[in-house]
């Protein structure tokens, strides 16, 4: 897979414009992905390849449709240095996977990478980066397939159980 | 150890104490729905195989962002919609009433101590009423409806303490303004602000609505002011007979950070483009044409703003350089600055005002800028293609700047017009 590489404070407006978001399908909204700020996304995105950020990605509006829109990409894996609250949940619940690692800054746009999430470590150029372990209630969510399938067949949940500490 | 307002309320809430950093399955007293973020959020209620709402008198919907219906698909999400709070007994303001935070703070709807949770980032604006409100995306909006409680983790809150009177023309706007610039786009990810002090103190409900709204460009999970005097009279008037919680802050609680602020000599503030936190003094970008000024948004649509703004812009006249486009952010604060005189003041200057809704805040609906186009713009964001082409350039301010500059046609510092 390859990298796409972006700075810091990428925002949900640019992920996807306010103007497209009566759509939901994420199909129809990738074709509008990054559209004015990354327009080489649209066409150039390959089912796999990964976006790698800086700090503070997918800050901004609640709008879902822009874990969609990269879904609907192919993008299935988000690394950043930090995240955005929302995006951060708004991604693990549409099961769009948001990583981070400390360091994304010697990561080189158009090169490989993988991606070992069970030992923590992506790798590009033969360099391996740490990625922080996703919190254990996050997990939960990611292993039930994102919160859609996490929740169907409850019936009620139990106020303030499920913590820890 | 002593709680922060957040750790008191989720502890209420919850019925056992709980700390920042903690995950709680917490019950949620409101949620609210708007035409845009919306229709997903009901699409993956049904997915869960939800069938009827936690509580329909605890949902809020209404519709503001493509108002009136701006396409056939705006028309049919709407539509979509109002089945939907039909079929489910929900209260619908539909497009009556103006832009969802406002409307949910006149109406009534936040109030001290509540866990409130909207599928909008603005969201966090009804800690003006003391309440912990927080935006979520569409599938844990989906999540809420059906069970009405949502995980939360407990944030950690910084302590924004914040003295002194503001000059003339500089107010709340230009506080939170200096506050993003500061603290920074991601310096209160995961947070809470905590607002407090004589500033905030004396500050009347508009003004705390304006600092609570912008909590979300720091990344902040709320922004909260303890409820005084001032919120009670602003609530005893929407919720008659209501009891309203007692909630203030230990001496001993924790925060993750302090910080203090001196309004006394600040100077109008301005974030230019393309950041939120890119905040510098009027002075620094006066002079700036522009094309487009919008006084409007949750953030500065009330009342109190236009008052503001009509007091900068006196007799005169708006510049024909520059488009000036004024939207009240709902019916009450419209009805309130028209009966004041202020809307036939502002048409004669030459302004264009609209009915409520978010307007040209977002890039939606309409008051679209053109590639190399420069607005002003009294909301929240200024992100590249926000309001329209990704060529365009947008900078914050305050009623007054924004009125003051709507005179001149290029960035004003309004304490000189
Ligand atoms: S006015 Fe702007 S920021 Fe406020 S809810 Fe509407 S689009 Fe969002």
């Amino acid at each position: 897979m390859r990298i796409w590489k972006f700075g810091d404070d990428i925002d949900t407006d640019a992920i996807i414009p306010g103007r497209f978001l009566t759509e939901y399908e994420p199909a129809r909204l990738a074709e509008h992905v990054f559209e004015g700020t990354r327009d080489d996304c649209r066409t150039g995105v390959c089912p796999g390849d990964i976006i790698v950020a800086g700090k503070n990605f997918g800050c901004g509006s609640s709008r879902e449709h822009a874990p969609l829109a990269l879904l609907g990409a192919g993008v299935r894996i988000v690394v950043a240095e930090s995240f955005a609250r929302i995006f951060y949940r708004n991604a693990v619940n549409t099961g769009l996977l948001p990583l981070v690692c400390h360091d994304t800054g010697g990561l080189v746009e158009g090169h490989e990478a993988t991606v070992d999430i069970e030992n923590g470590v992506l790798t590009s150029d033969c360099i391996d980066y740490p990625i922080e372990p996703v919190p254990p209630f996050m997990q939960a969510i990611i292993d039930a397939g994102g919160l859609v399938e996490y929740a169907k067949e409850m019936k009620e949940v139990e106020i303030c159980t499920g913590s820890q500490r | 150890m002593g709680a922060t307002l957040v750790e008191k309320i989720f502890s209420s809430r919850c019925g056992r104490e709980v700390q920042a950093g903690e995950v709680v399955m917490a019950p949620v007293d409101r949620a609210m729905i708007h035409d845009i973020t919306g229709p997903l959020a009901v699409r993956v209620f049904r997915e869960m195989g939800g069938d009827e709402v936690f509580d329909p008198a605890r949902v809020v919907m209404l519709f503001d962002h493509q108002v009136p219906a701006d396409s056939v698909q705006a028309a049919e999400n709407q539509q979509f919609m109002r089945d939907f709070a039909r079929e489910q007994g929900i209260h619908n303001y539909d497009l009556r009433e103006g832009v969802c935070h406002q409307v949910l703070m006149e109406k009534g709807h936040a109030a001290p101590a509540e866990i409130i949770v909207g599928s909008d980032s603005h969201t966090c604006t009804y800690g003006a009423a003391g309440a912990c409100a927080t935006g979520i995306g569409s599938t844990d909006m989906g999540f809420v409806l059906k069970f009405g409680a949502l995980y939360f983790r407990v944030p950690e809150s910084i302590r924004v303490e914040v003295s002194g009177a503001f000059a003339p023309r500089v107010g709340a706007k230009d506080l939170i303004l200096s506050i993003a610039g500061d603290i920074g786009a991601g310096g209160a990810t995961y947070q809470a602000l905590e607002f407090s002090g004589e500033t905030i103190e004396t500050m009347p409900m508009a003004g705390r609505m304006t600092c609570c709204n912008m909590a979300i460009e720091m990344g902040a999970k709320a922004g909260i002011v303890p409820p005084d005097a001032v919120t009670r009279e602003y609530l005893q008037a929407r919720r008659p007979g209501a009891e309203i919680a007692d909630l203030a802050p230990d001496q001993d609680a924790v925060y993750a950070d302090r910080r203090a602020y001196d309004v006394t000599a600040l100077a109008p503030q301005v974030a230019a483009p393309h950041n939120v936190d890119h905040v510098v003094d009027v002075g620094e970008v006066a002079g700036t044409h522009i094309d487009q000024v919008f006084i409007g948004s949750c953030t500065n649509g009330r009342y109190e703003d236009f008052v503001e703004a009509a007091e900068v812009l006196g007799d005169r006249t708006f510049s024909e350089e520059v488009r000036v486009i004024v939207v009240p952010a709902s019916k009450e604060e419209y009805l309130k600055t028209l009966r004041a005189g202020l809307i036939e003041k502002f048409v004669e200057a030459g302004a264009l005002v609209e009915a409520p809704c978010c307007g040209p805040c977002m890039g939606g609906a309409f008051g679209l800028l053109a590639p190399g186009e420069v607005s002003l713009s009294t909301s929240n964001r200024n992100f590249r293609g926000r309001q329209g082409s990704t060529e365009a350039e947008v900078y914050l301010c305050s009623p007054a700047t924004a009125a003051a500059s709507a005179v001149t046609g290029a960035i004003t510092d309004p304490r000189e017009v």
